[in-house]
């Protein structure tokens, strides 16, 4: 398949990302939109990954070009966990206290 | 590399201290020493005496300017301790946790005074960026900590999501993650040259641009922070307010001044922007608030504005100039915090009278604020100085018209820092503040001491980065 297809898909979901986290409400759903960013970009780095070894393979058949795409997807799926453990820890933090995770909430700090 | 592998270590070290004791007194101490100790290895590696030597297949590069920068942020964080250090460890019951997510802070700081691949800085930006949404909602039971927390929280993880795509986007386009910067035949910038960057990479940069513009808090991703400092407890939005922002535009430095070539025009229209909304919003707002807190907030939005300069011009005055603005910036702002954090009420009221009921606080707040304002004999003044000349030295564009707008605002800025002085000096009240420490009082005149030692001969401070 062509890099284009990757490249929409990857786009189309990093912006419906980017959507959900203006629109909803819901702090976990925003959340949850966030890390949709993230797996949006995952995807695009597999896909460049793979785009760049394909331009040198034909070539060279022994090389390595490419590979920092793919390794640097699992230093954002590592970030994504450390965030995702302290992101949950501040809602659950919040929901105790308010007993709710609307984000509304948010806007009592303006004065 | 000390600087990274000691401030992870001792981190390490302070959390297994909440093991050993649960006395606040010690745990500070242990922490004032761990700074300490991290302060003289960062300082022996910046003297070549001994380094941990660490492969890292040239993704981190430790330059004269890197290893200075943390000097003085390790030192800067020391003050802060030495200021602060009762308010953090009053914030919660866990105050040897405070401490390391601090350290954590420092080794993401140390990482990005020295990153020369697109992966260290990612890495620098979260390890620096996470501790501080936990440091943000310290303050559990507080409902303004949490909200300030959260949205951080969000606001910060969203940035993170921006700065991967235009990650991506410039790895798509380049084919590596390493920083290279652009070839120049014979010197010269050919405009065909510059213009054969691939679009994919311009909207990259422009992506990580912004998304770092959001770490440092300046306009138009600047919202976020006048509510998160409000709402986060005194003592760590002072850490926020002035260390973290400064660590943020040192990657912006070591980004951009090898990466702006590529986007040429774009570039200075683009920052240009950025510095007028900056000032513009922080400063006027600024004028209306109320409370303290809150206008130091601002003034912190307008400040970045300022270091924003530094981008702009890109020579060697402006990398002296950010150093000398950290230090004045750092010391003059946490020295207000630490004062502040003493202080029953936050608004202007609050401050009335404070120089019959406590005199030398009183003093010490008149230097931090004339400080700031860039008043000479300060080294707040020797800071803009910097900045404006570095502007000035940068031959065409705006820089006439920058230093213009960037001389209004800085008298604009004296206003609602006099307004401050005006509350203690000539208003009639009575001004309450919680009993101050003899070694809290010692920090403020070591405080005062730096700020005008370094008014008067800011070249101490380049002397020692030059050696």
């Amino acid at each position: 398949m062509p890099i284009q297809y990757y490249i929409y898909l990857a786009l189309a979901l990093f912006c419906i990302g980017i959507v959900g986290v203006l629109t909803r409400r819901n702090a976990i759903i925003v959340f949850m939109c966030i890390e949709l960013m993230l797996n949006a970009v995952n995807l695009l780095l597999v896909a460049f990954s793979q785009m760049h070894q394909n331009a040198v393979y034909a070539t060279n058949k022994v090389t390595s070009a490419g590979i920092e795409g793919q390794l640097f997807v699992f230093f954002i799926m590592v970030v994504a966990a450390a965030e995702v453990s302290v992101g949950l820890a501040i809602i659950v933090m919040l929901y105790r206290n308010t007993r709710s995770v609307d984000i509304n909430f948010l806007n009592r700090l303006k004065n | 590399m000390n600087a990274i592998i000691i401030s992870a270590l001792m981190g390490v070290l302070m959390m297994f201290t909440s093991i050993i004791t649960s006395n606040k007194q010690v745990i500070k101490n242990v922490a004032l020493i761990a700074l300490l100790f991290l302060l003289v290895g960062n300082i022996v590696d910046t003297y070549n005496i001994f380094s941990i030597k660490v492969d890292t297949k040239g993704m981190l590069s430790f330059g004269k300017f890197g290893l200075y920068f943390n000097t003085l942020i390790i030192a800067a964080t020391t003050i802060f301790v030495l200021l602060s250090g009762n308010e953090i460890v009053k914030t919660g019951d866990y105050a040897a946790d405070y401490f390391a997510l601090i350290f954590f802070v420092l080794c993401g700081i140390a990482i990005l005074s020295s990153f020369n691949n697109l992966l260290m800085m990612f890495l620098g930006v979260e390890i620096m960026s996470i501790p501080l949404y936990i440091l943000t909602g310290s303050a559990k039971k507080n409902l303004k900590s949490n909200e300030a927390s959260l949205k951080y929280f969000l606001m910060g993880a969203f940035s993170t999501g921006i700065m991967l795509m235009g990650i991506a986007l410039m790895y798509g386009a380049t084919g590596s993650f390493g920083i290279q910067a652009i070839k120049l035949v014979d010197n010269e910038l050919s405009f065909t040259k510059v213009m054969q960057t691939p679009l994919l990479e311009v909207i990259g940069l422009l992506l990580v641009y912004a998304a770092m513009l959001f770490k440092v808090s300046a306009a138009p991703f600047h919202f976020w922070a006048p509510d998160v400092y409000d709402g986060a407890p005194s003592a760590f939005a002072s850490f926020m307010a002035t260390i973290v922002k400064a660590a943020g535009f040192i990657a912006l430095i070591n980004l951009f001044f090898l990466k702006a070539v590529e986007l040429h025009y774009l570039w200075k229209m683009v920052t240009v922007l950025v510095i007028i909304t900056t000032l513009i919003i922080g400063n006027i707002t600024a004028v209306f608030q109320q409370s303290v807190k809150r206008m130091l907030a601002y003034s912190s939005i307008a400040h970045a504005g300022f270091m924003m300069f530094a981008l702009y011009a890109q020579n060697d005055i402006a990398k002296e100039g950010i150093l000398i603005y950290t230090v004045a910036y750092s010391l003059a702002t946490i020295g207000l915090f630490a004062i502040l954090a003493k202080m029953d009420d936050y608004s202007l009221e609050g401050y009335n009278g404070m120089a019959k009921t406590q005199p030398l606080l009183a003093f010490a707040n008149a230097i931090f604020l004339l400080s700031l304002a860039g008043i000479p004999l300060t080294v707040g003044f020797f800071a803009k100085y910097y900045m404006l000349a570095a502007v000035l030295k940068f031959s065409g564009g705006f820089g006439l018209f920058l230093t213009i707008t960037g001389v209004v605002f800085a008298a604009v800025s004296v206003y609602y820092y006099f307004r401050v002085l005006q509350a203690m000096y000539f208003k009639e009240g009575d001004a309450k503040v919680a009993d101050v420490t003899v070694g809290f009082k010692l920090g403020l005149m070591l405080c005062i001491a730096a700020i005008i030692f370094f008014g008067i001969f800011p070249d101490v401070l380049l002397a020692w980065f030059y050696f």
